[in-house]
């Protein structure tokens, strides 16, 4: 048993321990602050935030449809919305291609009537980072909503408050912590996008190359460039992993 | 403005079928056994579920009478004081109840004018910025009801308000309710499993079994004539059905029992348990009640023994300590039993 537990342990350190002994530590700094680098950082911060924060805004409303509402065909929609977590990212990108090109009726129509463009654009790099991201975001807070005592909504009622106002005073501070946590979750999901975001929006630096399209396209020339941009992607997940552990990895 | 609430309602396994009436000014107490449809009552009062069938009208105003009328619970203008109070974790005693009065749309500063003087008004002044986890239960307790009075209702809801306290804060707390109570313009009704809670806070009871009135009246009227086993076992007395023609009661199960006054039709008759007088041989003299039978379980209660007994009537007899070693009572022991007739209270069924 431990033998076995020790090359599954094995498994998901020697990676790790490869990256950090192939980094070249002397020019790390050098490569992250190439123009390139700095750009695909920028572009990363922004696309993922922008992600994260949509994700907040329009995923609030939905998880509570979905955990306080019995609007019809509700699992059909959970399943919906779940479906970008087990989707390869590369499919969902092919998805939103097909819907949103300029050559879609949908994207088409955008275009003309609002100028609107996704494609090969930051938008729709933010727009592939909110399709992956999105539904982390809402199983956290709809999971949430379900688990807290929801007696507290009544009693708020009883005392003349509205639902927004229950909303807004009540229920929101006391899932506080697990929207903190689902958004925090989407953002870091959003950050290592790849797969949808590289199909839909393409590889343009400074548009829509992200820090893991960067890795990839450095891979091929700049080695040591790729392994710096990867240490940062790396620093990142592992601050996010300590930072929810207790709302993830400790359950009860 | 009185509160009228005559409705039907079904809620998984609970079927409820209340008529209850409370007068403006009055507290009425719903008593009753764990999972009769107490707060179920209350939160089809408060707004929280809808009924089926029947209305809910306090003063003039119909609040839910399906399938046409439904007040929202927001709107309602009914005090809740819930079982565990609910205060909002989040918020101080101070904004907790200030919660009420800002969703009214009072301005943030006036809501907490109104909020303090509620607070020193239940005594707790100097609490005002105390989050609820750092309150014992009396002042969770005299913050909720602060809260819910902050609101100005027109109707005030107790779920258990003293059920979460211990012995001696709940002392204190009843006093200190009964008086809010007294000054509270609108009508109560305070839920509860405590006759002791019922007989210091109300004037009328309403006994809940299985989702129906079983009896209502004053306290004294209720402990006075028990209708049920529950109001029976509450009270401390025996409970016996039976028919009656003259002065003989015959039980349900067969049973004679002799009384002072005749009564015919069906009846129930309490006997006192400490009316019951237990004897080792054949008791001769005055009583018109003898019959033998086992000693089924002695309960030592305070400075009395509580001896239950078995068929024909399952009678419970309250004796000394004194009296058990005399008689040198154990479980499973033949006993004469006695009762005088004029130790009966019989009244129909």
């Amino acid at each position: 048993m431990t033998a076995a537990a020790a090359v599954a342990v094995a498994f998901f350190a020697i990676p790790l321990v490869g990256l950090l002994q192939r980094a070249n530590w002397s020019t790390v700094w050098g490569d992250l602050t190439t123009g390139q680098s700095r750009d695909a950082l920028r572009l990363s911060l922004i696309c993922s935030l922008s992600a994260a924060g949509l994700s907040v805004l329009f995923g609030t409303p939905l998880a509570w449809v979905l955990a306080r509402t019995r609007v019809p065909g509700r699992p059909f929609i959970r399943g919906l919305v779940l479906l970008p977590m087990v989707l390869p990212p590369v499919v969902g990108g092919v998805a939103l291609l097909a819907a949103f090109s300029l050559r879609s009726p949908v994207g088409g129509w955008l275009h003309d009537a609002f100028g609107l463009q996704f494609t090969f654009s930051t938008a729709g790099a933010v727009m592939a980072e909110t399709f992956v991201a999105m539904p982390f975001y809402v199983i956290t807070v709809e999971g949430a909503l379900r688990s807290m005592d929801q007696r507290f909504e009544d009693a708020a009622a009883s005392l003349g408050a509205g639902r927004l106002t229950v909303f807004r005073r009540i229920t929101l501070p006391l899932i506080g912590p697990s929207v903190a946590a689902g958004a925090v979750l989407a953002w870091a999901r959003a950050l290592g996008e790849f797969g949808a975001t590289i199909t839909f929006a393409g590889n343009i630096a400074g548009r829509t190359q992200t820090l893991p399209l960067a890795v990839y396209l450095e891979l091929e020339s700049d080695q040591d460039a790729a392994i710096a941009l990867s240490l940062v992607l790396l620093v990142v997940s592992l601050v996010v992993l300590v930072s929810l552990r207790d709302r993830w990895l400790t359950r009860g | 403005m009185s509160l009228h609430a005559a409705f039907g309602l079904h809620l998984g396994d609970l079927d409820l079928e209340v008529d209850l009436h409370v007068p403006v000014g009055a507290v009425t107490a719903v008593l009753g056994p764990n999972g009769a449809g107490k707060t179920t009552l209350l939160r089809a009062i408060a707004g929280s579920v809808a009924i089926d069938t029947g209305a809910i009208s306090l003063g003039g105003t119909v609040l839910d009478e399906p399938p046409d009328a439904f007040v929202a619970q927001e709107r309602r203008r009914i005090g809740v004081v819930h079982q565990d109070y609910l205060l909002f974790p989040h918020l101080t005693a101070l904004e907790n109840v200030a919660f009420g009065p800002r969703s009214q749309g009072h301005g943030p500063s006036a809501a907490r004018v109104l909020a303090a003087d509620l607070l020193d008004r239940v005594g707790i002044g100097s609490l005002a910025n105390a989050k609820p986890r750092a309150l014992s239960g009396g002042q969770a307790q005299r913050v909720a009801l602060a809260r819910a009075l902050a609101t100005d209702p027109a109707a005030l809801l107790l779920d258990e308000p003293l059920a979460a306290l211990d012995a001696g804060t709940r002392i204190e707390v009843r006093r200190d309710l009964r008086r809010f109570l007294a000054d509270f313009a609108g009508p109560t009704v305070l839920v509860t499993h405590d006759p002791v809670d019922a007989l210091a806070l109300a004037d009328h009871v309403a006994i809940l079994e299985a989702g129906r009135i079983t009896q209502t009246g004053t306290i004294t009227e209720v402990t006075a004539r028990p209708r049920s086993r529950y109001v029976a076992d509450l009270i401390g007395t025996n409970l016996i059905h039976g028919e009656a023609s003259g002065t003989t009661i015959t039980t349900d199960h067969g049973a004679t029992l002799t009384t002072a006054e005749p009564h015919d039709g069906p009846v129930f008759a309490t006997v006192p348990p400490a009316a019951v007088a237990l004897h080792r041989g054949e008791p001769e003299g005055s009583p018109r009640n003898r019959w033998s039978t086992t000693v089924e379980h002695l309960d030592l209660l305070g400075d009395r023994v509580r001896v239950r007994l078995a068929a024909p009537l399952d009678l419970v007899a309250e004796i000394t300590p004194a009296a058990v070693a005399e008689l040198a009572l154990r479980e499973g022991d033949p006993v004469w039993v006695s009762v005088k007739a004029t130790e009966i209270t019989t009244y129909p069924r």
